[in-house]
């Protein structure tokens, strides 16, 4: 009796499971099948007969190439001026003692997620518009970058503080000057941590809608983010094929950064590294 | 090749004095140990000397310069870490060649000049390998190696071989000791073991609470301790201190303890001149110059035998005199026959005699 109560259990375990996964994999089985889906639709279907034809449609629209090219634009330069002055900043902050460091570091965190939050809109659009920079790339990886930069520079700090002291003054005592010390032996001892902050800095504004879609006016400015809410016939109803193949394009850059971290780090990446 | 110069340097960290008031002349050429207990300024001192702190009063001299606001970089000093900080990220070649890169030698002659000193340090097959997949031993020379490279004119160690383990610390010892004959690289050398100062110091400066007690060659330090601290900290096992008292008659001296009564009157002038009669002093006595003798000798001491420690070549007896402890060192390596209740003759050339404050004033 027992035994079988037992197995009973073990059964609706895996049954309810089984129900939670499928529930949240449906979205992701419609991501990867539609594209390839000629009619487009919302159910998850395997597609018959397969097709590329989407794909076809959307790579010969020169708008949704544009939006993406745009997207990788944002995300590269927000991601490149966030790690490198994240990085110097992160060095020359726990290098230094500071009274009050800590807690200055924090508030700058709490009020980051205000900067790129609902809330500062409007004050965020005033200054861009002041600045002339509506409706430019610049002006939106300003703004990227002065939101990420607090939480960039305080990962960055925890990887800094994991080098000894003893490199750099042994550097220094070799013969190096403070540039060279910092090139040769600090900048690839954190390369694991600029990785970290460069990545979660693209998959960050790549992601993002809201930034983007008050501050750029023209199409041609657009990002894929953006753009992707355009594919739709003049009655207003999705244009499903287009959208969904579109989606999938707009993934695969952030599935292959992942991929590549994984392969790069293992699962230890989040973790801090071990040397 | 240089002298070093400090001339009354002090350096503070908030209110902690790590460094007080120091003046060191170390000879060019010489192995010089800084000797003393954790925490007691010997790393602060050395940094200094490399340029990694800077001093609060006082001025650093390397050879003929006044170094005191100089980088490190142009002081032309090596310094060896305790951790060796061997770059993790680049291989031995490169970590040992960096000295060179950062002063701008091409890739080929750093290649040759590390080949060059790796081949003497043992290290010519571990060019290619990274740090990790050294043993320590192997780490230690890699740094020494690194140090050496661009022939600075100051070597700085600060403990390197304490995460060695025994046996290759007596090696490395050797090796250190050796190396710097050879190159004749004026040499400072931070330790808290003194053993290894004494093996391999020219001349050994002790410190404590950031002040220097006392600066002298390994058998000065050793025969003729300055002060008390000094006394038990050299040596193994230290010096034996006995506090009593003194007595001086006319023309009689004693030293008198609970137990006994040593008659040092042929030193009686010698005493008197800077002793009171009845004044509290401490005897100092190396358990080398400890005999066993028989009962009623004028010199003896009674005692109880509390431990007998076998060494091999020799024999270190701990005897129980009243409350304080005594080791005797015995070179014939035999355990002594008598156990229990004993008698040690002291020998009066070698005993010192300091005051109660810990100042040596006679020996
Ligand atoms: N950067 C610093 N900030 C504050 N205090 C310090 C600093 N460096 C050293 N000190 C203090 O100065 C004193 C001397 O330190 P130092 O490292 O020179 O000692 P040490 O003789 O090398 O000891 P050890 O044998 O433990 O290495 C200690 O009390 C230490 O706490
Ligand atoms: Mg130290």
């Amino acid at each position: 009796m027992r035994l079988v109560r037992l197995v009973l259990a073990r059964v609706a375990f895996y049954l309810f499971v089984t129900l939670v996964a499928a529930f949240f994999a449906l979205p992701m089985l419609w991501l990867v099948l539609t594209p390839f889906n000629p009619r487009g639709t919302l159910a998850a279907e395997i597609p018959s007969p397969a097709t590329m034809a989407n794909f076809r449609l959307v790579f010969a629209n020169a708008f949704a190439m544009r939006a993406l090219l745009n997207s990788a634009i944002l995300g590269i330069g927000a991601m490149l001026i966030t790690t490198l002055v994240a990085t110097l900043a992160a060095y020359a902050l726990s290098r230094t003692d500071v009274p009050g460091l800590d807690f200055l570091i924090y508030a700058l965190i709490l009020f980051s997620s205000v900067v790129t939050g609902t809330a500062a809109m409007v004050p965020i659009f005033l200054l861009i518009f002041y600045l002339g920079l509506i409706d430019t790339l610049l002006g939106v990886i300003l703004v990227f970058t002065g939101g990420l930069l607090p939480t960039a520079i305080f990962i960055m700090r925890d990887f800094v503080e994991g080098i000894p002291r003893s490199y750099e003054e042994s550097a220094l005592v070799s013969g190096a000057t403070p540039r060279q010390m910092f090139q040769d032996v600090v900048a690839p001892l954190v390369q694991p941590g600029m990785m970290v902050v460069a990545i979660w800095a693209f998959v960050h504004v790549w992601g993002a809608f809201l930034i983007p879609f008050i501050l750029l006016r023209s199409p041609t400015s657009m990002p894929a983010s953006v753009a992707i809410y355009s594919f739709y016939t003049e009655a207003g109803t999705p244009i499903i094929t287009l959208t969904s193949s579109y989606a999938l394009l707009f993934a695969l850059p952030v599935l292959v950064l992942y991929l590549l971290v994984n392969w790069r780090y293992g699962f230890r990446f989040f973790g801090g590294i071990k040397r | 090749m240089a002298r070093i110069m400090l001339e009354n340097v002090t350096r503070r960290f908030g209110l902690v004095i790590a460094v007080d008031n120091v003046s060191l002349p170390i000879i060019d050429g010489e192995f010089f140990a800084l000797l003393g207990p954790s925490g007691c300024g010997k790393t602060t001192t050395l940094r200094l000397i490399a340029g990694l702190e800077v001093p609060t009063a006082g001025r650093v001299h390397i050879g003929d310069r006044d170094v005191t606001g100089l980088p490190p970089r142009e002081r032309d000093v090596a310094m060896v870490f305790q951790d060796y900080a061997l770059y993790p990220h680049m291989t031995i070649l490169d970590n040992v060649g960096y000295p060179l890169k950062v002063r701008g030698v091409g890739r080929r002659e750093i290649r040759e000049r590390v080949g060059e000193v790796a081949g003497f340090l043992q290290i010519a097959e571990l060019l290619e390998r990274r740090p990790a997949q050294l043993s320590g031993g192997q780490q230690q020379r890699a740094a020494v190696a690194r140090a050496v490279v661009h022939k600075p004119q100051v070597f700085l160690f600060d403990e390197p071989l304490s995460n060695l383990d025994a046996k290759l610390r007596l090696e490395a010892r050797g090796f250190l000791k050796h190396l710097q004959h050879e190159l004749g690289i004026t040499t400072v050398y931070v330790t808290h073991d003194q053993a290894e100062a004494l093996a391999l110091a020219d001349r050994i400066a002790i410190m404590n609470q950031g002040r220097i007690i006392q600066v002298g060659t390994p058998l000065e330090v050793y025969r003729r301790p300055q002060t008390t601290f000094v006394a038990g900290f050299i040596g193994n096992p230290p010096m034996n201190l006995v506090p009593c008292r003194l007595e001086v008659g006319v023309d009689t001296a004693h030293l008198v303890g609970t137990t006994f009564r040593l008659d040092l009157t042929s030193l009686r002038d010698r005493l008197a001149l800077t002793l009171r009669d009845g004044e509290e002093v401490i005897l100092g006595v190396r358990p080398e110059h400890l005999t066993f003798c028989g009962q009623g000798d004028s010199f003896a001491i009674p005692a109880e035998t509390y431990a007998i420690q076998p060494l091999g070549a020799e024999c270190v007896v701990i005897l129980l005199v009243d409350s304080t402890t005594l080791s005797v060192r015995l070179f014939t390596g035999e355990p002594p026959q008598q156990t229990g209740r004993v008698w040690v003759g002291v020998n009066p050339e070698r005993i010192l005699v300091y005051r109660k404050s810990g100042e040596l004033v006679l020996g």
